[in-house]
């Protein structure tokens, strides 16, 4: 199976399936915790029980989610060492840092007060529990904020020098921290947090409106849900296309290779829609382009000269055609959630939001696209860095551990199958509470411990929680 | 031997400490997985997990702590330690992800819970052995040339490696024993009174062992613990050991529901300074120091800033979640 792959690839195959599988996790747990934290300031301000309902509703499903990004993100942790550990020992004193800040800042506050926001609602009363619910909203965007300086870091590095044992090295924290990409990077990634969230509750509701329209928790959660991708939605295309400014300015190779521009321009370069990159022949076949639209957009101005991969030594090219289709993929996903948001704006204004089964067929049908965006978003600003670490400065291929190949195989295959046995249970889990519409005396993520709920709701909302669970 | 404080010396407590920490509160979690098999019945094992359930994302997080700072003070040793250990932290990764996704999916699920139960018993004894082989194969040394680890991928799987792993096993499994004995009411702190005398005895004895493998490996080992004048220094720690192990079988027998926990941490805490004993002033025994091993004195010193302010914060909260879930738990109602 992996006979003639040396270990750097497996270690990069290795990298790239756990952080796959990884991010899906926090980016809904980031937007999840943030709606769960309006639903209870809803709740606890307008003492409505739809609000409550809904979030401990969320609540069980979040503990599942939150649970399988901290297994799989303390596996991120350690690989770093495990198999980037020249890597490790050149990075570390500039990126372990931030690492370290994103365990103190971020992952004790989500974890430390996690137990009190699911399990701790009838022990310190309800303002106390507010707090833990924002705590670990909070520790979620901290979180995103230390991880996403890293990876900018990787990708724009500023504020180093280099030591002679060929470490990188502190010289400026300030703009190390806030290199040039990552106010950008960011933004849209915490914007894609929260669309890929409001995307899942825009489903779900979707999918109990579809059976019943009359139902007041889907009803609610929709609206919201539709909310948020209309005014969210736009402002993700805008610092999309800020992000891509910026990483022309820092990485033009990455945008040739997001582009397909093998060829430079110097009179206005073609967007290409579509099309077969062929990384051999360094052209794009079958292209399907539209004249001097690329410049248009990147330079705004249609005969602006732009550079190809002809411009840059060929052991330091990107693989296009990744690059190429994951960028597509995205920025498809990312017009659709712009027409779900305004379908529903529409039928919101002609008041058949909580009718319009085509709507509702169009939401649920986008409830998994926001991690799909996420996933190509990624894998197109990764792969877009290739062939180095550290963009520009450290080559991918003197990242890695001396490793044999069999001994990265050998993981790579434990992974693979625990990820999956593991992950496709949670998920499917997930999907049974969400098959459930929320209901009268919705339990938290313990509602079937018949004790618990024996003293505040009605014993038939109990029973049915126990059968849901 | 330096002893003067600075800030690699510094890094290198902080790194303990928070090493530490997580076997301390880890420790009893991953206990309490590896004597799920001694509980059969289902509302012992629901009251076990919901004496932990509250509390375990936070104890891990120190292992994440101890992760994430080894590369951030020491990057070289993170490098060199972690390709060297490949196998167990592979291992223990992999063991994690079992346990701890058990925690929220044994409820979600009728037909599968004794799946997920199993998940949970076996990924807390496999995090559990690599971590005690992890630290036998740190002992022992590892083949570093250069910056770089220069061994082979099995290296770290000796008798004495396997040694530890199993000292590890027992001393987690009695961590949890004791506070299974402190949480909880009946039946279940009857069985876990039973166990935990067992697991005192066989705790002594794996303690000896790695106490008299230890010094075979090298002779600096040796030196460091039995000659003129170090000896005055060291034999405290045996001593202290007798004496907390009297206390702590004395709580047993009368019954002192609380006591026993903490003076089971406390012989891991004696247990824990034999070992920094042995391995001061290295980071990789033998071959990297924690002065060759530090990041430079800015990164360390950034950091420092961090810690100093942030982690009496998080100790305040963690104590403050333990608080909330105090008491003891049982199947009738939760925590009471």
């Amino acid at each position: 199976m992996f006979e003639g792959l040396d270990a750097v690839v497996l270690a990069r195959a290795q990298f790239a399936f756990t952080m796959s599988f990884h991010i899906v996790f926090p980016a809904f747990s980031i937007g999840l915790a943030s709606y769960l934290a309006v639903l209870e300031a809803l709740w606890l301000a307008t003492g409505r029980e739809v609000f409550i309902n809904l979030f401990n509703y969320w609540l069980k499903i979040f503990a599942i989610a939150f649970g399988m990004g901290v297994v799989s993100g303390i596996v991120m942790s350690y690989q770093f060492g495990t198999n980037w550990a020249a890597f490790s020992d050149k990075t570390g004193p500039v990126l372990g840092p931030l690492m370290a800040y994103e365990v103190l800042t971020a992952f004790f506050l989500e974890a430390g007060f996690l137990g009190v926001m699911l399990f701790g609602l009838e022990r310190v009363g309800h303002k106390l529990h507010f707090l833990a619910t924002l705590m670990v909203a909070i520790g979620t965007l901290i979180s995103a904020f230390w991880i996403l300086s890293a990876n900018s870091w990787m990708q724009t590095p500023a504020g180093y020098a280099v030591n002679g044992e060929g470490q990188f090295v502190a010289v400026d924290w300030f703009a190390l921290i806030f290199n040039p990409s990552f106010p950008y990077r960011l933004l849209h990634m915490v914007l894609a947090a929260y669309l890929t969230t409001a995307l899942v509750v825009g489903a779900v509701g979707a999918f109990h409106l579809l059976r019943d329209s009359h139902r007041p928790g889907p009803r609610v959660m929709f609206s919201m849900a539709m909310w948020m991708a209309t005014l969210v939605a736009p402002i993700q295309i805008f610092a999309g296309d800020q992000h891509g400014l910026n990483t022309l300015e820092y990485q033009p190779a990455k945008v040739m290779a997001m582009e397909g521009h093998y060829q430079s321009h110097p009179d206005g370069a073609p967007l290409i829609l579509f099309g077969l990159p062929d990384q051999d022949a360094a052209s794009v076949r079958y292209a399907l382009q539209i004249p001097k639209l690329s410049s248009l957009i990147l330079k705004h101005s249609l005969d602006a000269p732009l550079a190809g991969l002809d411009s840059i030594a060929r052991q330091d090219w990107p693989p296009v055609p990744i690059t190429f289709w994951s960028f597509r993929v995205m920025v498809g996903i990312g017009f659709l959630m712009l027409g779900l948001g305004l379908f529903s704006l529409w039928s919101r204004f002609r008041g058949t939001l909580f009718r319009s089964r085509p709507l509702h067929l169009f939401a649920l049908m986008m409830g998994p696209a926001g991690f799909i965006a996420v996933l190509a978003g990624w894998i197109t600003t990764e792969t877009g860095r290739q062939p180095f670490t550290v963009f520009g400065l450290l080559r991918t291929v003197e990242s890695a551990s001396p490793l044999a190949a069999p001994a990265v195989a050998s993981s790579l295959i434990a992974f693979v199958i625990v990820y999956f046995a593991v992950f496709t249970a949670g998920v499917v889990y997930i999907l049974r509470l969400m098959a459930q519409p929320p209901h009268h005396g919705e339990q938290g993520p313990r509602g079937d411990t018949p004790s618990r709920t024996a003293g505040i709701t009605p014993a038939p909302a109990a029973i049915a929680s126990r059968r849901f669970g | 031997m330096s002893a003067a404080l600075d800030i690699p010396t510094l890094w290198a407590f902080i790194i303990a400490f928070a090493v530490f920490v997580y076997v301390v509160m880890d420790g009893f979690d991953l206990g309490l997985g590896m004597l799920f098999p001694l509980f059969p019945n289902k509302a012992d094992r629901d009251v076990i997990m919901n004496s932990v359930a509250p509390v375990w994302d936070g104890n891990e997080t120190w292992l994440v702590l101890g992760g994430g700072g080894l590369m951030a003070a020491f990057p070289l040793a993170y490098a060199v330690l972690m390709p060297a250990l490949y196998t167990p932290m592979i291992a223990m990764l992999l063991g994690l992800v079992f346990r701890g996704v058990a925690f929220e999916f044994r409820w979600r699920t009728q037909r599968e819970r004794n799946r997920w139960d199993v998940a949970f018993a076996g990924g807390s004894l496999l995090a559990t052995l690599a971590q005690g082989v992890a630290l036998g194969a740190i002992l022992q040394g590892v083949h570093v040339e250069g910056r770089h680890y220069a061994g082979g991928w099995w290296d770290w799987l000796t008798p004495f490696s396997i040694l530890t792993g199993l000292a590890l096993v027992t001393g987690y499994c009695l961590l949890g024993a004791t506070w299974l004995v402190m949480k909880t009411t009946g039946s279940l702190r009857e069985a876990a009174y039973r166990q935990s005398w067992w697991l005192v005895i066989a705790m002594l004895i794996a303690l000896g062992a790695v106490s008299v493998a230890t010094p075979l490996l090298d002779i600096e080992y040796a030196n460091r613990w039995f000659a003129w004048p170090n000896i005055l220094a060291t034999a405290p720690v045996p001593v202290a050991v007798a004496g907390v192990t009297f206390l702590l079988l004395r709580s047993l027998a009368r019954r002192q529901d609380y006591r026993p926990f903490f003076l089971s941490l406390a012989l891991f805490a004696l247990a824990y300074a034999g070992l920094g004993i042995s391995m001061w002033p290295y980071i990789v025994p033998r071959s990297i120091t924690i002065w060759q091993a530090a990041a430079p004195a800015n990164s360390q010193a950034f950091m420092l800033v961090g810690v100093a302010v942030l982690v009496p914060i998080i100790l305040a909260y963690t104590a403050w979640a333990y608080w909330v879930f105090r008491g003891k738990v049982d199947a009738e109602s939760g925590y009471h």
